[in-house]
């Protein structure tokens, strides 16, 4: 048996009222808003945050194996595990593994994860799931879409037990989509929703249920991922869960949040828990998971955590349909070439990825990027490596309307970050309003996607305003 | 260490026109702008024996073949020069050693830049620096300093348009300024954002243009076309701070350390005491506005933050200012070739102090200044020119 330790999820800042997307197309909209990824967002950067919500507290070297669940990898050939593992700044001799292709990915990356704590081939896992799917424009899918995250910590103690892993393999139903393919497809959507979705989780929750000698009366919480709010409440009624008793699926509030839903549903469900809850967990796609989760006893507090609720309150509502286009990069545009350097990439990984810089330890000044000779008192090679902090203030700051020789209307603000614990950075700034930036303001660090010099995702921070409490 | 005050004399002068000359290569203003200075030396080509050439692009030119191609000088040392923003007037200082060691007696000293060959949308810096650190514009560098100016000392965007509206008012005297037109503290606050608070008239442009220098030994300068009227080099110094200010926690982006440390450099080499009092005139590095504000604070002319007031209070003008600042319409206007302008600032402080100056000229000029600044202010070249015993 496994536990979960702790949990964490993100949603992006931007949101896109579905009534803005109907009109923009004079096409019926579906109530509610939509989460939106920013330009500079993929599996892996929202996956990288989740994670640090879930980790809140937690020292990363006690980890050991990171999986992660997506059916839209910013790569088809380089594993995204590692790349998400070096921004956490994980240790290097764990186990990584990407679980992909389908929605179910994510429960199939749990259970992978609770099998290896419980043979011991590993202790503690982070299972983080992303997904960023795109919607055909002009029709119901890319309003029912979403981006989002969600991570559990999967430990041999934890605050809650998992049990009664059951699996049932594919229903060869859509929706699908080809490695070709762009946009999610459907055929028939009654027939993969009826027979596809609720048929394959009504019986792998029955059979589950079971036997492991549980009632639908005896679930206090039931984290059941849909495909739309209305086959969604049919599920609950055939089998008989309460529906003051559901957990709320974010159709209206992010969308359909594909790999990340189950997660990012579980850790709403994890939040709102009391020691004694049954949780139902059930899954679908290509077959469906069904598990219980035994919550034990009350999860440590996280101050630093925000969890679904909380970056459900971090909106910000885009004025206008195009704003999800330009972001989604659903309109060409020339981006003039860029170079970048695998090796330089590679050399500086630590620096890049881990963020690491170095404390002088003969004047004990933190600084950065790594140099040989201090920058400040001249000494030579007793610099040691460091880990930065990933929040600060605003020293200065420039909104640069000019970049690869292009005039940009909207300007990237380039910020001086002073660090807390110290350490002086030069960062953009993203998910803000160039004109409310600010000397002295409050940021946080996010992890992105810069640019894609030389034809590889070039990974690095930007940050981000620091939400003020409320 | 040691002094090249009084051991250089400038004998000679060129520069072309600056602007965007898109009909013209780099081989033809290198011609243009030699043979404009070896005429007023009384030389040819024959006789210069050393050239250093400031450059800071590759497409411009690579090598010391970027002068010896153009102008046939083969069989000579010929060294390309490159320190950012500094490369011209460095190619000056290393040309002042060679003459003043004695080995070479009459060296050309030149610069020169194609900006305009990249098309006219702001420098290419995409080919320096890491895949994902550091990136910024050029101009976003310097406006890093307006914003914690303004945050520090209350300065405004009108302020830095005051600069903007002086240089292009002196411009419209300069025959060979890149514009000549001039403009109001208006259409410097009206114009579109480049990098916050630095508007389009913040800015300098870009431009091509060429600049060359002959200089020889002052013994040998009292038998040349200038023999009264030579120019001697006071101060050719040189110093660099961090290229990565925006790392350094210590840095105050209140001024840069680059320009306090060759000006002080300088001014000891040239045995100024009080540069304010000293100091006839400066061509200074106005490549942005908020530049030029430090500079006359790092250069010592005023306490900080006094530089506001100073250009409101019409300290800096040509007509009525104790220190006339850029009077040929600076960087701003005159334009910024990035290799030629060390060059070009030394062929405007010489023509200034021989009573010669093409636009505006400064009343009973003594010492001249020029300052360049380049990169993210990393490297600094500070000249002083004045006139023969």
């Amino acid at each position: 048996m496994a536990d979960i330790a702790s949990f964490g999820a993100y949603v992006p800042l931007f949101r896109l009222a579905r009534k803005d997307m109907g009109e923009a197309w004079d096409i019926p909209a579906v109530p509610g808003e939509r989460a939106v990824a920013n330009v500079d967002e993929d599996s892996i950067t929202m996956a990288v945050a989740a994670a640090s919500d879930c980790l809140q507290g937690i020292d990363p070297a006690s980890i050991d194996a990171v999986h992660f669940a997506t059916t839209t990898a910013p790569y088809h050939e380089k594993q995204c595990a590692p790349i998400i593992a070096s921004a956490l700044d994980l240790r290097r001799d764990i186990s990584t593994a990407d679980f992909t292709d389908s929605i179910r990915a994510a429960t199939t990356a749990l259970r992978a994860a609770a099998d290896a704590v419980t043979s011991g081939s590993a202790k503690r896992v982070l299972v983080v799931a992303a997904d960023a799917r795109l919607g055909e424009p002009e029709t119901p899918w890319e309003q029912m879409l979403g981006d989002g995250a969600g991570a559990v910590l999967v430990t041999d103690k934890g605050a809650a037990t998992m049990h009664g892993f059951f699996s049932l393999a594919g229903d060869h139903l859509g929706p699908w989509r080809r490695a070709e393919d762009r946009f999610l497809r459907s055929f028939e959507a009654r027939v993969e929703t009826q027979y596809g979705y609720a048929a394959n989780t009504v019986e792998a929750a029955k059979t589950m249920l079971q036997r492991e000698g549980v009632a639908a009366g005896d679930i206090a919480r039931a984290v059941i991922t849909g495909m739309d709010p209305r086959s969604h409440g049919g599920v609950a009624r055939t089998l008989g869960i309460d529906p003051a008793k559901l957990q709320d699926t974010l159709f209206f509030s992010v969308g359909h949040p594909g790999a990340a839903q189950v997660l990012m549903m579980l850790a709403g469900a994890l939040e709102a828990s009391s020691p004694g809850d049954k949780l139902l967990v059930t899954n679908y796609g290509d077959g469906s998971d069904a598990l219980l989760i035994d919550v034990n006893k009350a999860f440590p507090a996280a101050p630093g955590r925000r969890s679904i609720n909380g970056y459900l309150a971090l909106k910000q509502t885009l004025p206008h349909y195009t704003g999800y286009l330009a972001r989604r990069k659903l309109v060409e545009h020339e981006e003039p070439p860029m170079r970048s350097s695998e090796v330089i990439y590679w050399r500086d990984a630590r620096q890049e990825l881990n963020f690491h810089g170095a404390r002088c330890t003969k004047c004990g000044t933190v600084q950065y990027p790594i140099p040989r000779v201090c920058t400040e008192c001249g000494t030579k090679d007793e610099l040691e490596e460091v880990k930065l902090g990933k929040s600060g203030s605003i020293y200065t700051f420039t909104l640069d309307h000019l970049y690869l020789g292009m005039y940009l209307n909207v300007p990237i603000p380039r910020v001086v970050v002073d660090l807390e614990g110290g350490g002086r950075v030069f960062l953009e700034m993203t998910d803000c309003d160039p004109q409310g930036v600010k000397v002295g303001m409050p940021v946080e660090l996010t992890f992105r996607r810069l640019h894609e010099g030389s034809e590889f995702h070039n990974y690095y921070w930007k940050c981000r305003p620091l939400p003020q409490a409320a | 260490m040691g002094s090249i005050k009084d051991k250089v004399a400038v004998i000679g002068v060129g520069a072309t026109k600056f602007g965007e000359i898109w009909e013209k290569d780099a081989e033809d203003l290198l011609v243009d702008a030699a043979y404009e200075a070896l005429d007023d030396a009384g030389l040819t080509p024959k006789d210069i024996e050393a050239a250093w050439v400031g450059v800071l692009y590759n497409f411009t030119g690579i090598s010391g073949s970027t002068a010896a191609e153009p102008l046939k000088l083969f069989g000579k040392p010929t060294t390309r020069v490159e320190n950012f923003c500094a490369s011209g007037m460095d190619a000056f200082r290393n040309a002042c050693y060679g003459v003043a060691s004695g080995v070479y007696d009459i060296v050309l000293a030149c610069g020169v830049e194609k900006l305009m060959d990249t098309g006219s949308a702001g420098l290419p810096t995409s080919d320096f620096g890491h895949p994902v650190m550091g990136g910024v514009s050029a101009p976003g560098m310097f406006a890093l300093a307006a914003t914690r100016c303004f945050h520090e000392w209350g300065w405004t965007k009108e302020d830095l348009a005051r600069v903007a509206v002086k240089n292009h008012k002196n411009g419209v005297a300069h025959p060979k300024a890149h514009f000549r037109r001039a403009i109001t503290i208006e259409d410097a606050l009206n114009a579109p954002m480049i990098a916050w608070p630095l508007g389009r008239f913040d800015c300098c442009a870009m431009s091509d243009g060429a600049a060359a220098i002959i200089i020889t030994r002052p013994e040998i300068a009292k038998a040349t076309k200038h023999k009264d009227d030579y120019v001697l080099v006071k101060a050719s110094a040189l110093a660099l701070a961090t290229v990565m200010p925006m790392y350094k926690g210590s840095f105050d982006y209140l001024g840069f350390p680059a320009t306090r440390m060759a000006a002080s450099l300088a001014y000891q080499e040239a045995g100024i005491k009080d540069p304010a009092k000293e100091i006839s005139f400066a061509e200074v590095h106005d490549c942005f506005t908020i530049t030029e504000l430090l500079n006359i604070q790092d250069l010592g002319f005023v306490e900080p933050p006094g530089a506001a007031e100073f250009v409101r209070d019409g300290r800096a003008n040509v007509e009525e200012g104790d220190i006339p600042v850029n009077p040929s319409g600076g960087l701003k206007c005159f334009g910024h070739p990035i290799g030629a302008t060390g060059c070009r600032m030394i062929y405007e402080l010489t023509k200034q102090i021989q009573g010669r100056a093409d636009g505006n000229q400064v009343k009973n000029p003594r010492l001249g200044l020029a300052h360049n600044l380049g990169g993210p202010a990393s490297v600094c070249s500070v000249t002083i020119l004045g006139p023969r015993d």
